[in-house]
Parts: structure tokens; sequence; C-alpha cells
């Protein structure tokens, strides 16, 4: 009984290691980014805006969405933090990082928060059916008649983007920017709000020709901006890019890592699952072993011992 | 070696336990027609921020776990051929065919569009970990539901008498439980060995889900080998189920205890329980997170109860024989390992998942308490309804009760 006990344990713990040490050998093989070669993308200057909430109307116009409690002229609402929902896929925030005019009034800096469109999304990579899509021009979709409602993008996305509606017991919508698919398809084309910014603080075109203009601008005004371009690097480059005169950590941003977040669960699913390496593995093994104990009973069965199934 | 089949128990069913169970099952069905017919928001304390509650956590994440029991007694009776156990194998199959059965359920009433659950078989998409789990839940459900059916067959066959205008369907049923004693019975093995596959392929990629977010979790559970530690820890809490459900099915129907084999399973469960500790405590030695343990966050508080009172603990306890010989202290260790690894779930999913932008924290509404009661209640009645009607425990009654 007792050395039986011990063989159980020690193939258990033998065939349980080689599982686990082939496996890290393959997790180690490098992830590949499936990030879109040439993106569009903004480039939100957050010097210029001044608050205006045109940019949320005409988002609001464009996806037709239901027309909020209070006006969009209402400007007081800019001090609540708010956040992007399912009925406002863009809002404005401003914040008093702390510089003081020359009447000793703190200055405001308004900062605009939508999706990121990030090049390698981890609402995408975590969507079980694909109902998120990167496409080749930068957007990050969402497709209706995919979506089971599992709300596993609202964990994934770092930038809590993807908004759910929550009141619909049938058809509920997971809802965010959707960098104006439409219109960015067309030629000419522009998101709803870049079109209709009357500061032109947010620049629209290829992702590269943005990152080259924001680090002209750094360069050309050291003293109007700080030197970062926050989304070049961010979770492996996001498609929306900002540049601002204040530390981005005073106006809300998130500190993340350059790692696009989807690489650790990718690397660990494929280097599990490839070709079910894994699974088929372990079912041979599995078999093997009750195989080898039904010979061995057959075996003690005809020298005489009891027993049956 | 007692030599004994299972049998059906024909206990009394309306026990006064049975009814407080029936009350909450009928509570919890009016929070079921608020959600499916106002919407998940009108039930749930589910926000942007906190899209997942304990309907994840604890019917799905946790419900998975606590039904090891299923392919940890078919490994070591049917692969290893630790014969002398298979008394436990039918009580921990049903158990895991309820409770995955429920984990099924619970996945529908989470699911914002849940009649679309069957899309993934469809609409594939390989890079998400949610798939593989939910792929492999689907698989696993059927694999349970055929190794079940010959103890359907062994009650019935050949006794089969619909009522009524069912009558039409007696040959049928009776051709299909004939099917089952004959034709799957060659072939259960491939099933039991699937069985045991899925479950190691799900059970740790549950450990997987929440790695997409590193930037939400609590340093103290984010780890690169949150699969290995859902999979280990499966391991560890499927014998103290065993024991837990064992104690609680032969004193509720008064049935002999069976401590002849709980006492020998509970050694294999006190090996497995140290090899989950040992990799708990090198995982937070090599990423330095034991700095986070003695800040008296709720975070670091919830680690250390999962650590010393489900983990610690129970492993110290187990080590004397005394304690594993005594029905009493057993039970209660059970019950220990089981709240841990509970607890452990409860931490990975809610408690370590802190989105830097949300407004306040989450804490499940009635609605959500009162639906994972009623899912609790419903596997529970389950239970004794099928131990009640079909040959699934092997206990003797106890003499002079």
């Amino acid at each position: 009984m007792r050395i039986n006990r011990k063989t159980f344990l020690g193939i258990l713990v033998s065939s349980t290691s080689t599982f686990i040490l082939k496996s890290k050998r393959k997790v180690e093989a490098a992830w590949k980014s499936q990030a879109p070669e040439d993106p569009y993308g903004c480039l939100v200057d957050l010097t210029r805006c001044v608050g205006c909430r045109e940019c949320e109307e005409a988002c609001n116009n464009i996806n037709k969405l239901p027309k909020p409690n209070f006006s969009f002229n209402d400007l007081k609402i800019l001090d609540k933090k708010r956040r992007p929902d399912d009925k406002a896929f863009t809002i404005i925030n401003r914040y008093y990082p702390g510089k003081m005019d020359k009447q000793d009034n703190p200055t405001p800096t308004f900062v605009k928060t939508q999706c990121m469109h990030c090049q390698d999304p981890a609402c995408v990579s975590a969507c079980i059916v694909g109902a998120l899509k990167k496409n080749k021009n930068g957007a990050v979709t969402w497709e209706e008649d995919k979506c089971i409602g599992c709300r596993y993008c609202l964990i994934a996305c770092p930038f809590q983007i993807p908004a759910y509606e929550y009141k619909n017991p049938l058809t509920p919508k997971v809802q965010k920017c959707n960098f104006c698919f439409n219109e960015i398809s067309k030629e000419g084309g522009k998101p709803a709000c870049a079109n209709v910014c009357p500061m032109e603080a947010i620049t629209f075109g290829k992702r590269k020709k943005l990152v080259e203009i924001a680090e002209n601008k750094l360069r050309k005004n050291p003293g109007r901006y700080i030197n970062k371009i926050y989304g070049e690097k961010e979770v492996g480059g996001t498609c929306w890019m900002y540049i601002s005169g204040e530390s981005f950590e005073k106006l809300g941003f998130l500190n993340l890592p350059e790692k696009p977040m989807p690489e650790i669960t990718e690397s660990i699913q494929h280097g599990l699952f490839s070709y079910l390496w894994s699974p088929i593995a372990l079912f041979g093994v599995l078999a093997g072993v009750m195989r080898h104990f039904h010979l061995k009973k057959e075996k003690g069965k005809k020298t005489g011992e009891e027993e049956s199934i | 070696m007692i030599t004994h089949k299972p049998e059906p128990t024909h206990s009394k069913f309306w026990t006064p336990g049975v009814r407080i169970m029936t009350g909450i099952v009928a509570l919890g069905s009016l929070f079921i027609l608020a959600r499916f017919f106002a919407g998940l928001g009108y039930v749930a304390n589910f926000d942007n921020q906190h899209p997942w509650g304990i309907w994840i956590a604890i019917d799905v994440a946790t419900g998975v776990v606590l039904s090891a029991g299923g392919f940890m007694t078919a490994l070591i009776v049917y692969i290893f051929d630790r014969r002398y156990y298979k008394t436990l194998v039918r009580p921990a199959l049903l158990t895991a065919t309820l409770g995955y059965t429920f984990v099924a359920v619970g996945v529908m009433f989470d699911l914002g569009r849940y009649w679309a659950v069957w899309h993934p078989l469809i609409y594939p998409q390989v890079n998400s970990v949610l798939f593989e789990v939910g792929i492999c839940v689907m698989f696993y459900l059927t694999v349970l539901y055929i190794e079940f059916m010959p103890i359907l067959a062994e009650q019935y066959r050949g006794k089969v008498n619909l009522p009524g205008f069912l009558a039409k369907f007696n040959k049928p049923t009776e051709s299909i439980l004939s099917f089952v004693e004959e034709k799957i019975e060659k072939v259960i093995w491939i099933f039991i060995i699937l069985g045991v596959v899925l479950s190691h392929m799900h059970q740790s990629s549950l450990g997987t889900l929440m790695l997409i977010a590193p930037t939400k979790m609590h340093q103290l559970w984010y780890s690169p080998l949150m699969p290995l530690m859902f999979l280990i820890s499966a391991y560890a809490v499927a014998f103290p189920m065993v024991i837990f459900e064992t104690t609680m099915a032969t004193k509720s129907l008064q049935l002999h205890d069976e401590m002849e084999y709980l006492t020998p399973l509970s050694r294999i469960a006190m090996v497995i329980m140290g090899i989950y500790i040992v990799l708990k405590i090198a995982d937070m030695a090599i990423r330095g997170t034991y700095t986070y343990l003695f800040d008296g966050s709720t975070e670091s508080n919830a680690f250390m109860a999962e650590l010393f009172l489900g983990m610690i603990i129970p492993f110290i306890m187990l080590i004397f024989k005394q304690v594993r010989n005594s029905r009493k202290l057993l039970t209660l260790i059970a019950v220990m390992i089981i709240g841990g690894v509970v607890l452990n779930r409860i931490n990975v999913f809610l408690v370590a998942y802190n989105p830097p932008y949300a407004q306040h924290s989450y804490f499940p509404s009635f609605g959500e308490i009162i639906i994972t009661v009623t899912f609790i209640s419903c596997i529970m009645l389950l239970y004794r309804i099928a131990v009640t009607y079909l040959p699934i425990l092997n206990a003797k009654k106890e003499e002079g009760k």
C-alpha cells in the first residue's frame, strides 16, 4: 500500500513537472505583435484645448447617442471627473495641475478622453468571439452580431474605456469610440471630433507622421511642452497620442508599461495550447498509466487475485 | 474492506433543511425574473469599472474549482487504479456534474446576451483565454453527463415506466439505456481520461484570465505562475471537498461515516497542500511581494487569511495522525481548506482587482447574493434528490438509528 502510494505520487509529480517544464520552454518562444503597419491616429495637443465641448457634441451627433440631461454648453460639468460611458464616447475634464497665470489664478488644462485605439489592444485579445477587432486603419471596432456580453473586454482594457449597457435585458451593447470608422474609411474623411475642433487641438493623420509632428513641436517649443508623447510607447503604442504642457500624471493619465498588454496571456495560451500539444501529450501519458495498471491487474488475476471492476 | 454496492438511500425527503432551501429558491426566483426581464443593472452592482462580480468569482470560478473532486477521484481510482477509493467516485461525480451544470447556469445569468452563449463555437478567437475556458467547460460538462449516464442506466434499465402520454417514449428510453450499458461502458475510459485532460486545461486557464490586466491587479496575486497555482489549488481542494461532502451526506442521511477512506485520502491532500504552500511562498519570495504582507490593507489581510487559515494551519494539523483519524477535526480542516480556496478565487477576481479610475469599490448587491445562494441551494437539493433515488452513495445505514 505504502509503496503503491509512493509510486502514484511519483508518477503524478514527474508527469506534471515535465508538463510544466515543457510548457515553460514553449512560453518563452517569441510573441508576435499583430499591430497594423501604417494606421491612422490622432494627436491631441492639450495646450490648445479650451474645453468648449464641441467635440463631445459632434461625437454625440455622429453616433446618434441619446441627448444628455445637461446641455453641451454647460461648462460647469468639466470639473466633475467624468469617464466615457455608453452614452458619451468622449468627454472633457478640467484639471488644475498647479500653474498660475499673471493674476495669480490657477490655469486649467483640459483633457479629452476617448478610446486610445491601442496598436495591440487588450480588449481584442481578450474577446472570446472576436467581436472586437483591430482594423488596418487603426480603429478598434465592435461587432454586435458576435458579442455574447461577457465583458472580459472591460476587465482587459488598461484605459478602462469600453462601457456596457447594463440596463438592457436582451441586447446590451459594448459601447466605445470607434474612431469614426466609416468617416476615416472615406477619402479625406476625419473623425467628427477632430473635424469640429475650433482650436485645431486634434490632428488627424497617419500615426507615423503624427509622431514626427509631435517630436518637432516638442523640439521647437521646449518651454511650452514637457518632453513626452503620451501613447507613443504606452502599452506598445496607441493610435491616439497626447502632448502636454503639464506632467501627464497630474492630468489623470495612467503610468502604463511599454509592453503590450496581451503579451503574457497570449504567450501562455499559445505556448500551452498551440496544436493542442499539451492536452494530447497529457492524454497519452494518462492512457499509458491507465494501461500499465490494467495490465498489472490482468497479470495479478492470472496468479489468482480477486477484484472485479 | 466492506463489499457493498452503491444504492438509493430512500430517505425522507422533506426535512427542515430541504424546506428552507426550497424557500430560498422561491425568493431567488423573483430576482431571476428581474434579471431576465429588466436587465443586469437592476439586480447586480456591476458598473463599467467592475464588470465582473460574485457571479464570476463565486458561481463560475469557485464552482469550477470546488468541482475538482470529480476529475481527481476519477484520476486516482480509474487511471492510477486505486480501486480502494471507488466508493467515493460516484458522489464526487455527482457533485462535479451538478457543480458544472450550475457554472453553466451562472454564466448564462452573467452574460448580457445569454442567448448567444454558443457563439464561441462558430466565432472562435484563440488568443482569448476566456475562449479556451469556455470551450473546455462546454466539453467537460458533456463528458460529465456521459460519465453520469451509466448510473441512470443501472437504476432504470428494464424498469422504464413513464406516466401518461410519455409512455410512448418508454421503448426509446430503454434502448438508450441499453446502449449506454452495452456500448458506452466499453469506451468510458476515453471519457474518463478526456475529463481529466479538459479539467487540467480550464482549471489552469482560469488562473490566466486576470493576467491580461496587470495594471489593475494587486501584486500579491498577479503572478505569471497564476495558472499553475490555480491548477495545484484545484488538486489541493479536491479531496477536502470529497471529505466535506461525504461527511455532510453520511451525517445527514445517518449512514456509516466512511472514515476508512477519508483518513488515507486526507494524507494525499496533505502532500498536495504542502506543494501548494511551497509554490505560493516561493512565488512571493521570487517576486519580492512579501513587502505587501504586513501593510494592513484589505488586500494584505485577505492574502494572509488565505495563506494561514486556508493553507498553513490546516496543513500543520493534517500532519498529526490523531487529527486525520478524527471525523470532527478532519471535517474542520476540510472546511478550512475549502474556505481558503474559495477566498483565493474571490481575492483574485474581486479583492485584487482595483481599476485605477474606479470611483467606488464593488460590493455584491442583495440580488447577486440571493441568486448565488439560490444556485447553491439548488445544487444541494438536487444532490439530495439524486442520492435518494439513484445508486450514488455506498455507505451502509448506521445500526440502531
